[in-house]
């Protein structure tokens, strides 16, 4: 594939981000750096603000607090870099595989593999003139994927990825990953199982413990404040 | 930007197309009020085509209104809408892409049909031409407008009523001078061109304001 994508140099930094939603802090103090090559599996209970994370990054939600910083893109934002899976998967239902795949490829520009060879990448090759609607979820959580590769984005944003995904494809998932680094991209996924991933760095969210009404209202520096280890 | 403009049409306008589509939605319900007056006001063909284009244009606003609610709305539930936002385009471009393909599968069908509605409300040849006319230039500004509203309700459960108390007060300039437009063509003292100009001005308008306001509202969404 072509190297010429600007992979290299990329730096995304990310800086004591704290996240609040519906006035509650969810999350702070979040800080880590991602340079090519890298990846980040972010771990934390439910609730504790995974996702939250991710959509900062994403750009859908803004920060409570905290700086994200991108060098080496150019004039390119944040979100024109990166890939977003969710949980929910942006497939149009009454469109087939190939047709979603397709619209992605070339809306997002800057296209890479054909529409084709990235369902042959995630095994299905044979749904792809199938109505996603007629898919099952782990099969459309699979086509999701595929869009990963049907444009060339350095950073990947997966938000559990592996959840509704069989045993083979979990590793095919992992085996595509891989690969994404060894070019030179980045990852960022949240999860609950492991993703077996080479030296990934692991940030372990969260909550932020409300403090009592009695107290100072300032968090103990240990106990509370989103802690976060890399490891 | 201008491939991911042509590719958004393009989804959009097969989605339309396929199963739960909205594209005829919007005509058959045009049709039904078209049909429905006459019955209701008697046979008095002198009545209906004073009245004609008044209720063709009514008939119209409420039919591009009645699938308004989903243009995001669908987006944003199935995650669709995260994707939009991960362009090199500017938010702008798509929301300009889904409004047009939106007025192709309900805005320009209504301004086609409109001739053979005119029969019902027994309107003269010109008058026809003229609602064509009107209903070509004038639906646009419906859509643009009813975008903004659209956007600011894409995340509301409900929102399709919300929407309609939104956008309806800011339709109704385009709604007089459409009608006044169609009427000047049937006669009258005012010349057909004063009201029709104003109606392009009001559709330019719309295009800006709509585009503009429509991708602000859905970058502050959520």
């Amino acid at each position: 594939m072509q190297s010429g994508q600007g992979f290299e140099g990329l730096r995304l930094s990310v800086n004591n981000l704290a996240c609040e939603r519906g006035e509650r802090r969810i999350f702070e103090g979040v800080s880590f750096t991602l340079s090519a090559g890298e990846a980040l599996v972010i771990t934390g209970r439910n609730g504790a603000g995974k996702s939250s994370l991710l959509d900062i990054l994403a750009g859908r939600l803004r920060p409570a607090a905290g700086a994200i910083h991108l060098d080496g893109a150019g004039e390119r934002t944040l979100p024109e870099c990166l890939h977003y899976v969710g949980h929910r998967d942006a497939l149009k239902g009454a469109l087939t595989a190939e047709e979603n795949l397709s619209f992605a490829r070339s809306f997002l520009g800057t296209p890479a593999l054909k529409t084709r060879e990235a369902l042959e990448a995630v095994g299905l090759a044979h749904a792809a003139r199938l109505p996603v609607a007629y898919l099952s979820a782990g099969q459309r959580r699979r086509v999701a994927l595929a869009r990963l590769l049907v444009a060339h984005r350095p950073l990947w944003l997966l938000d559990e990825p592996t959840s509704a995904l069989d045993t083979a494809s979990q590793e095919t998932l992992r085996l595509i990953l891989e690969e994404h680094r060894e070019k030179g991209g980045m990852i960022a996924a949240t999860t609950h199982s492991p993703l077996f991933l080479r030296d990934a760095k692991e940030i372990r969210i969260e909550r932020t413990r409300t403090p009592p009404p009695s107290g100072s209202g300032t968090p103990d520096p240990d106990g509370g404040g989103g802690k976060v280890g890399e490891g | 930007m201008l491939r991911s403009f042509n590719a958004l049409l393009i989804r959009d306008l097969k989605l339309a197309a396929r199963v739960g589509g909205s594209g005829v939605m919007g005509l058959i319900f045009f049709l039904m009020i078209v049909t429905l007056i006459p019955f209701g006001l008697g046979p008095d063909l002198n009545l209906l085509s004073r009245i004609g284009p008044a209720i063709l244009w009514i008939a119209a606003l409420l039919a591009t209104l009645i699938g308004l609610d989903r243009l995001f709305q669908a987006d944003q539930e199935d995650g669709s809408l995260d994707l939009l936002r991960l362009s090199h385009a500017p938010m702008e471009v798509v929301v300009l892409a889904k409004v047009a393909a939106y007025w192709l599968v309900t805005g320009l069908p209504l301004a086609l049909a409109a001739p053979f509605l005119g029969f019902l409300v027994a309107l003269s040849p010109e008058g026809m031409l003229a609602m064509v006319a009107t209903l070509l230039v004038g639906t646009p500004a419906l859509t643009f407008i009813g975008a903004v509203g659209a956007a600011l309700t894409a995340s509301l459960r409900r929102g399709g009523l919300i929407l309609a108390i939104l956008v309806l007060p800011f339709m109704i300039p385009t709604l007089i001078f459409g009608v006044s437009a169609a009427n000047a063509a049937l006669g009258g003292t005012i010349p057909f061109a004063t009201p029709f100009i104003v109606l392009v001005a009001l559709t330019l308008f719309a295009a800006v304001v709509g585009t503009v306001g429509a991708a602000a509202a859905l970058r502050s969404g959520e």
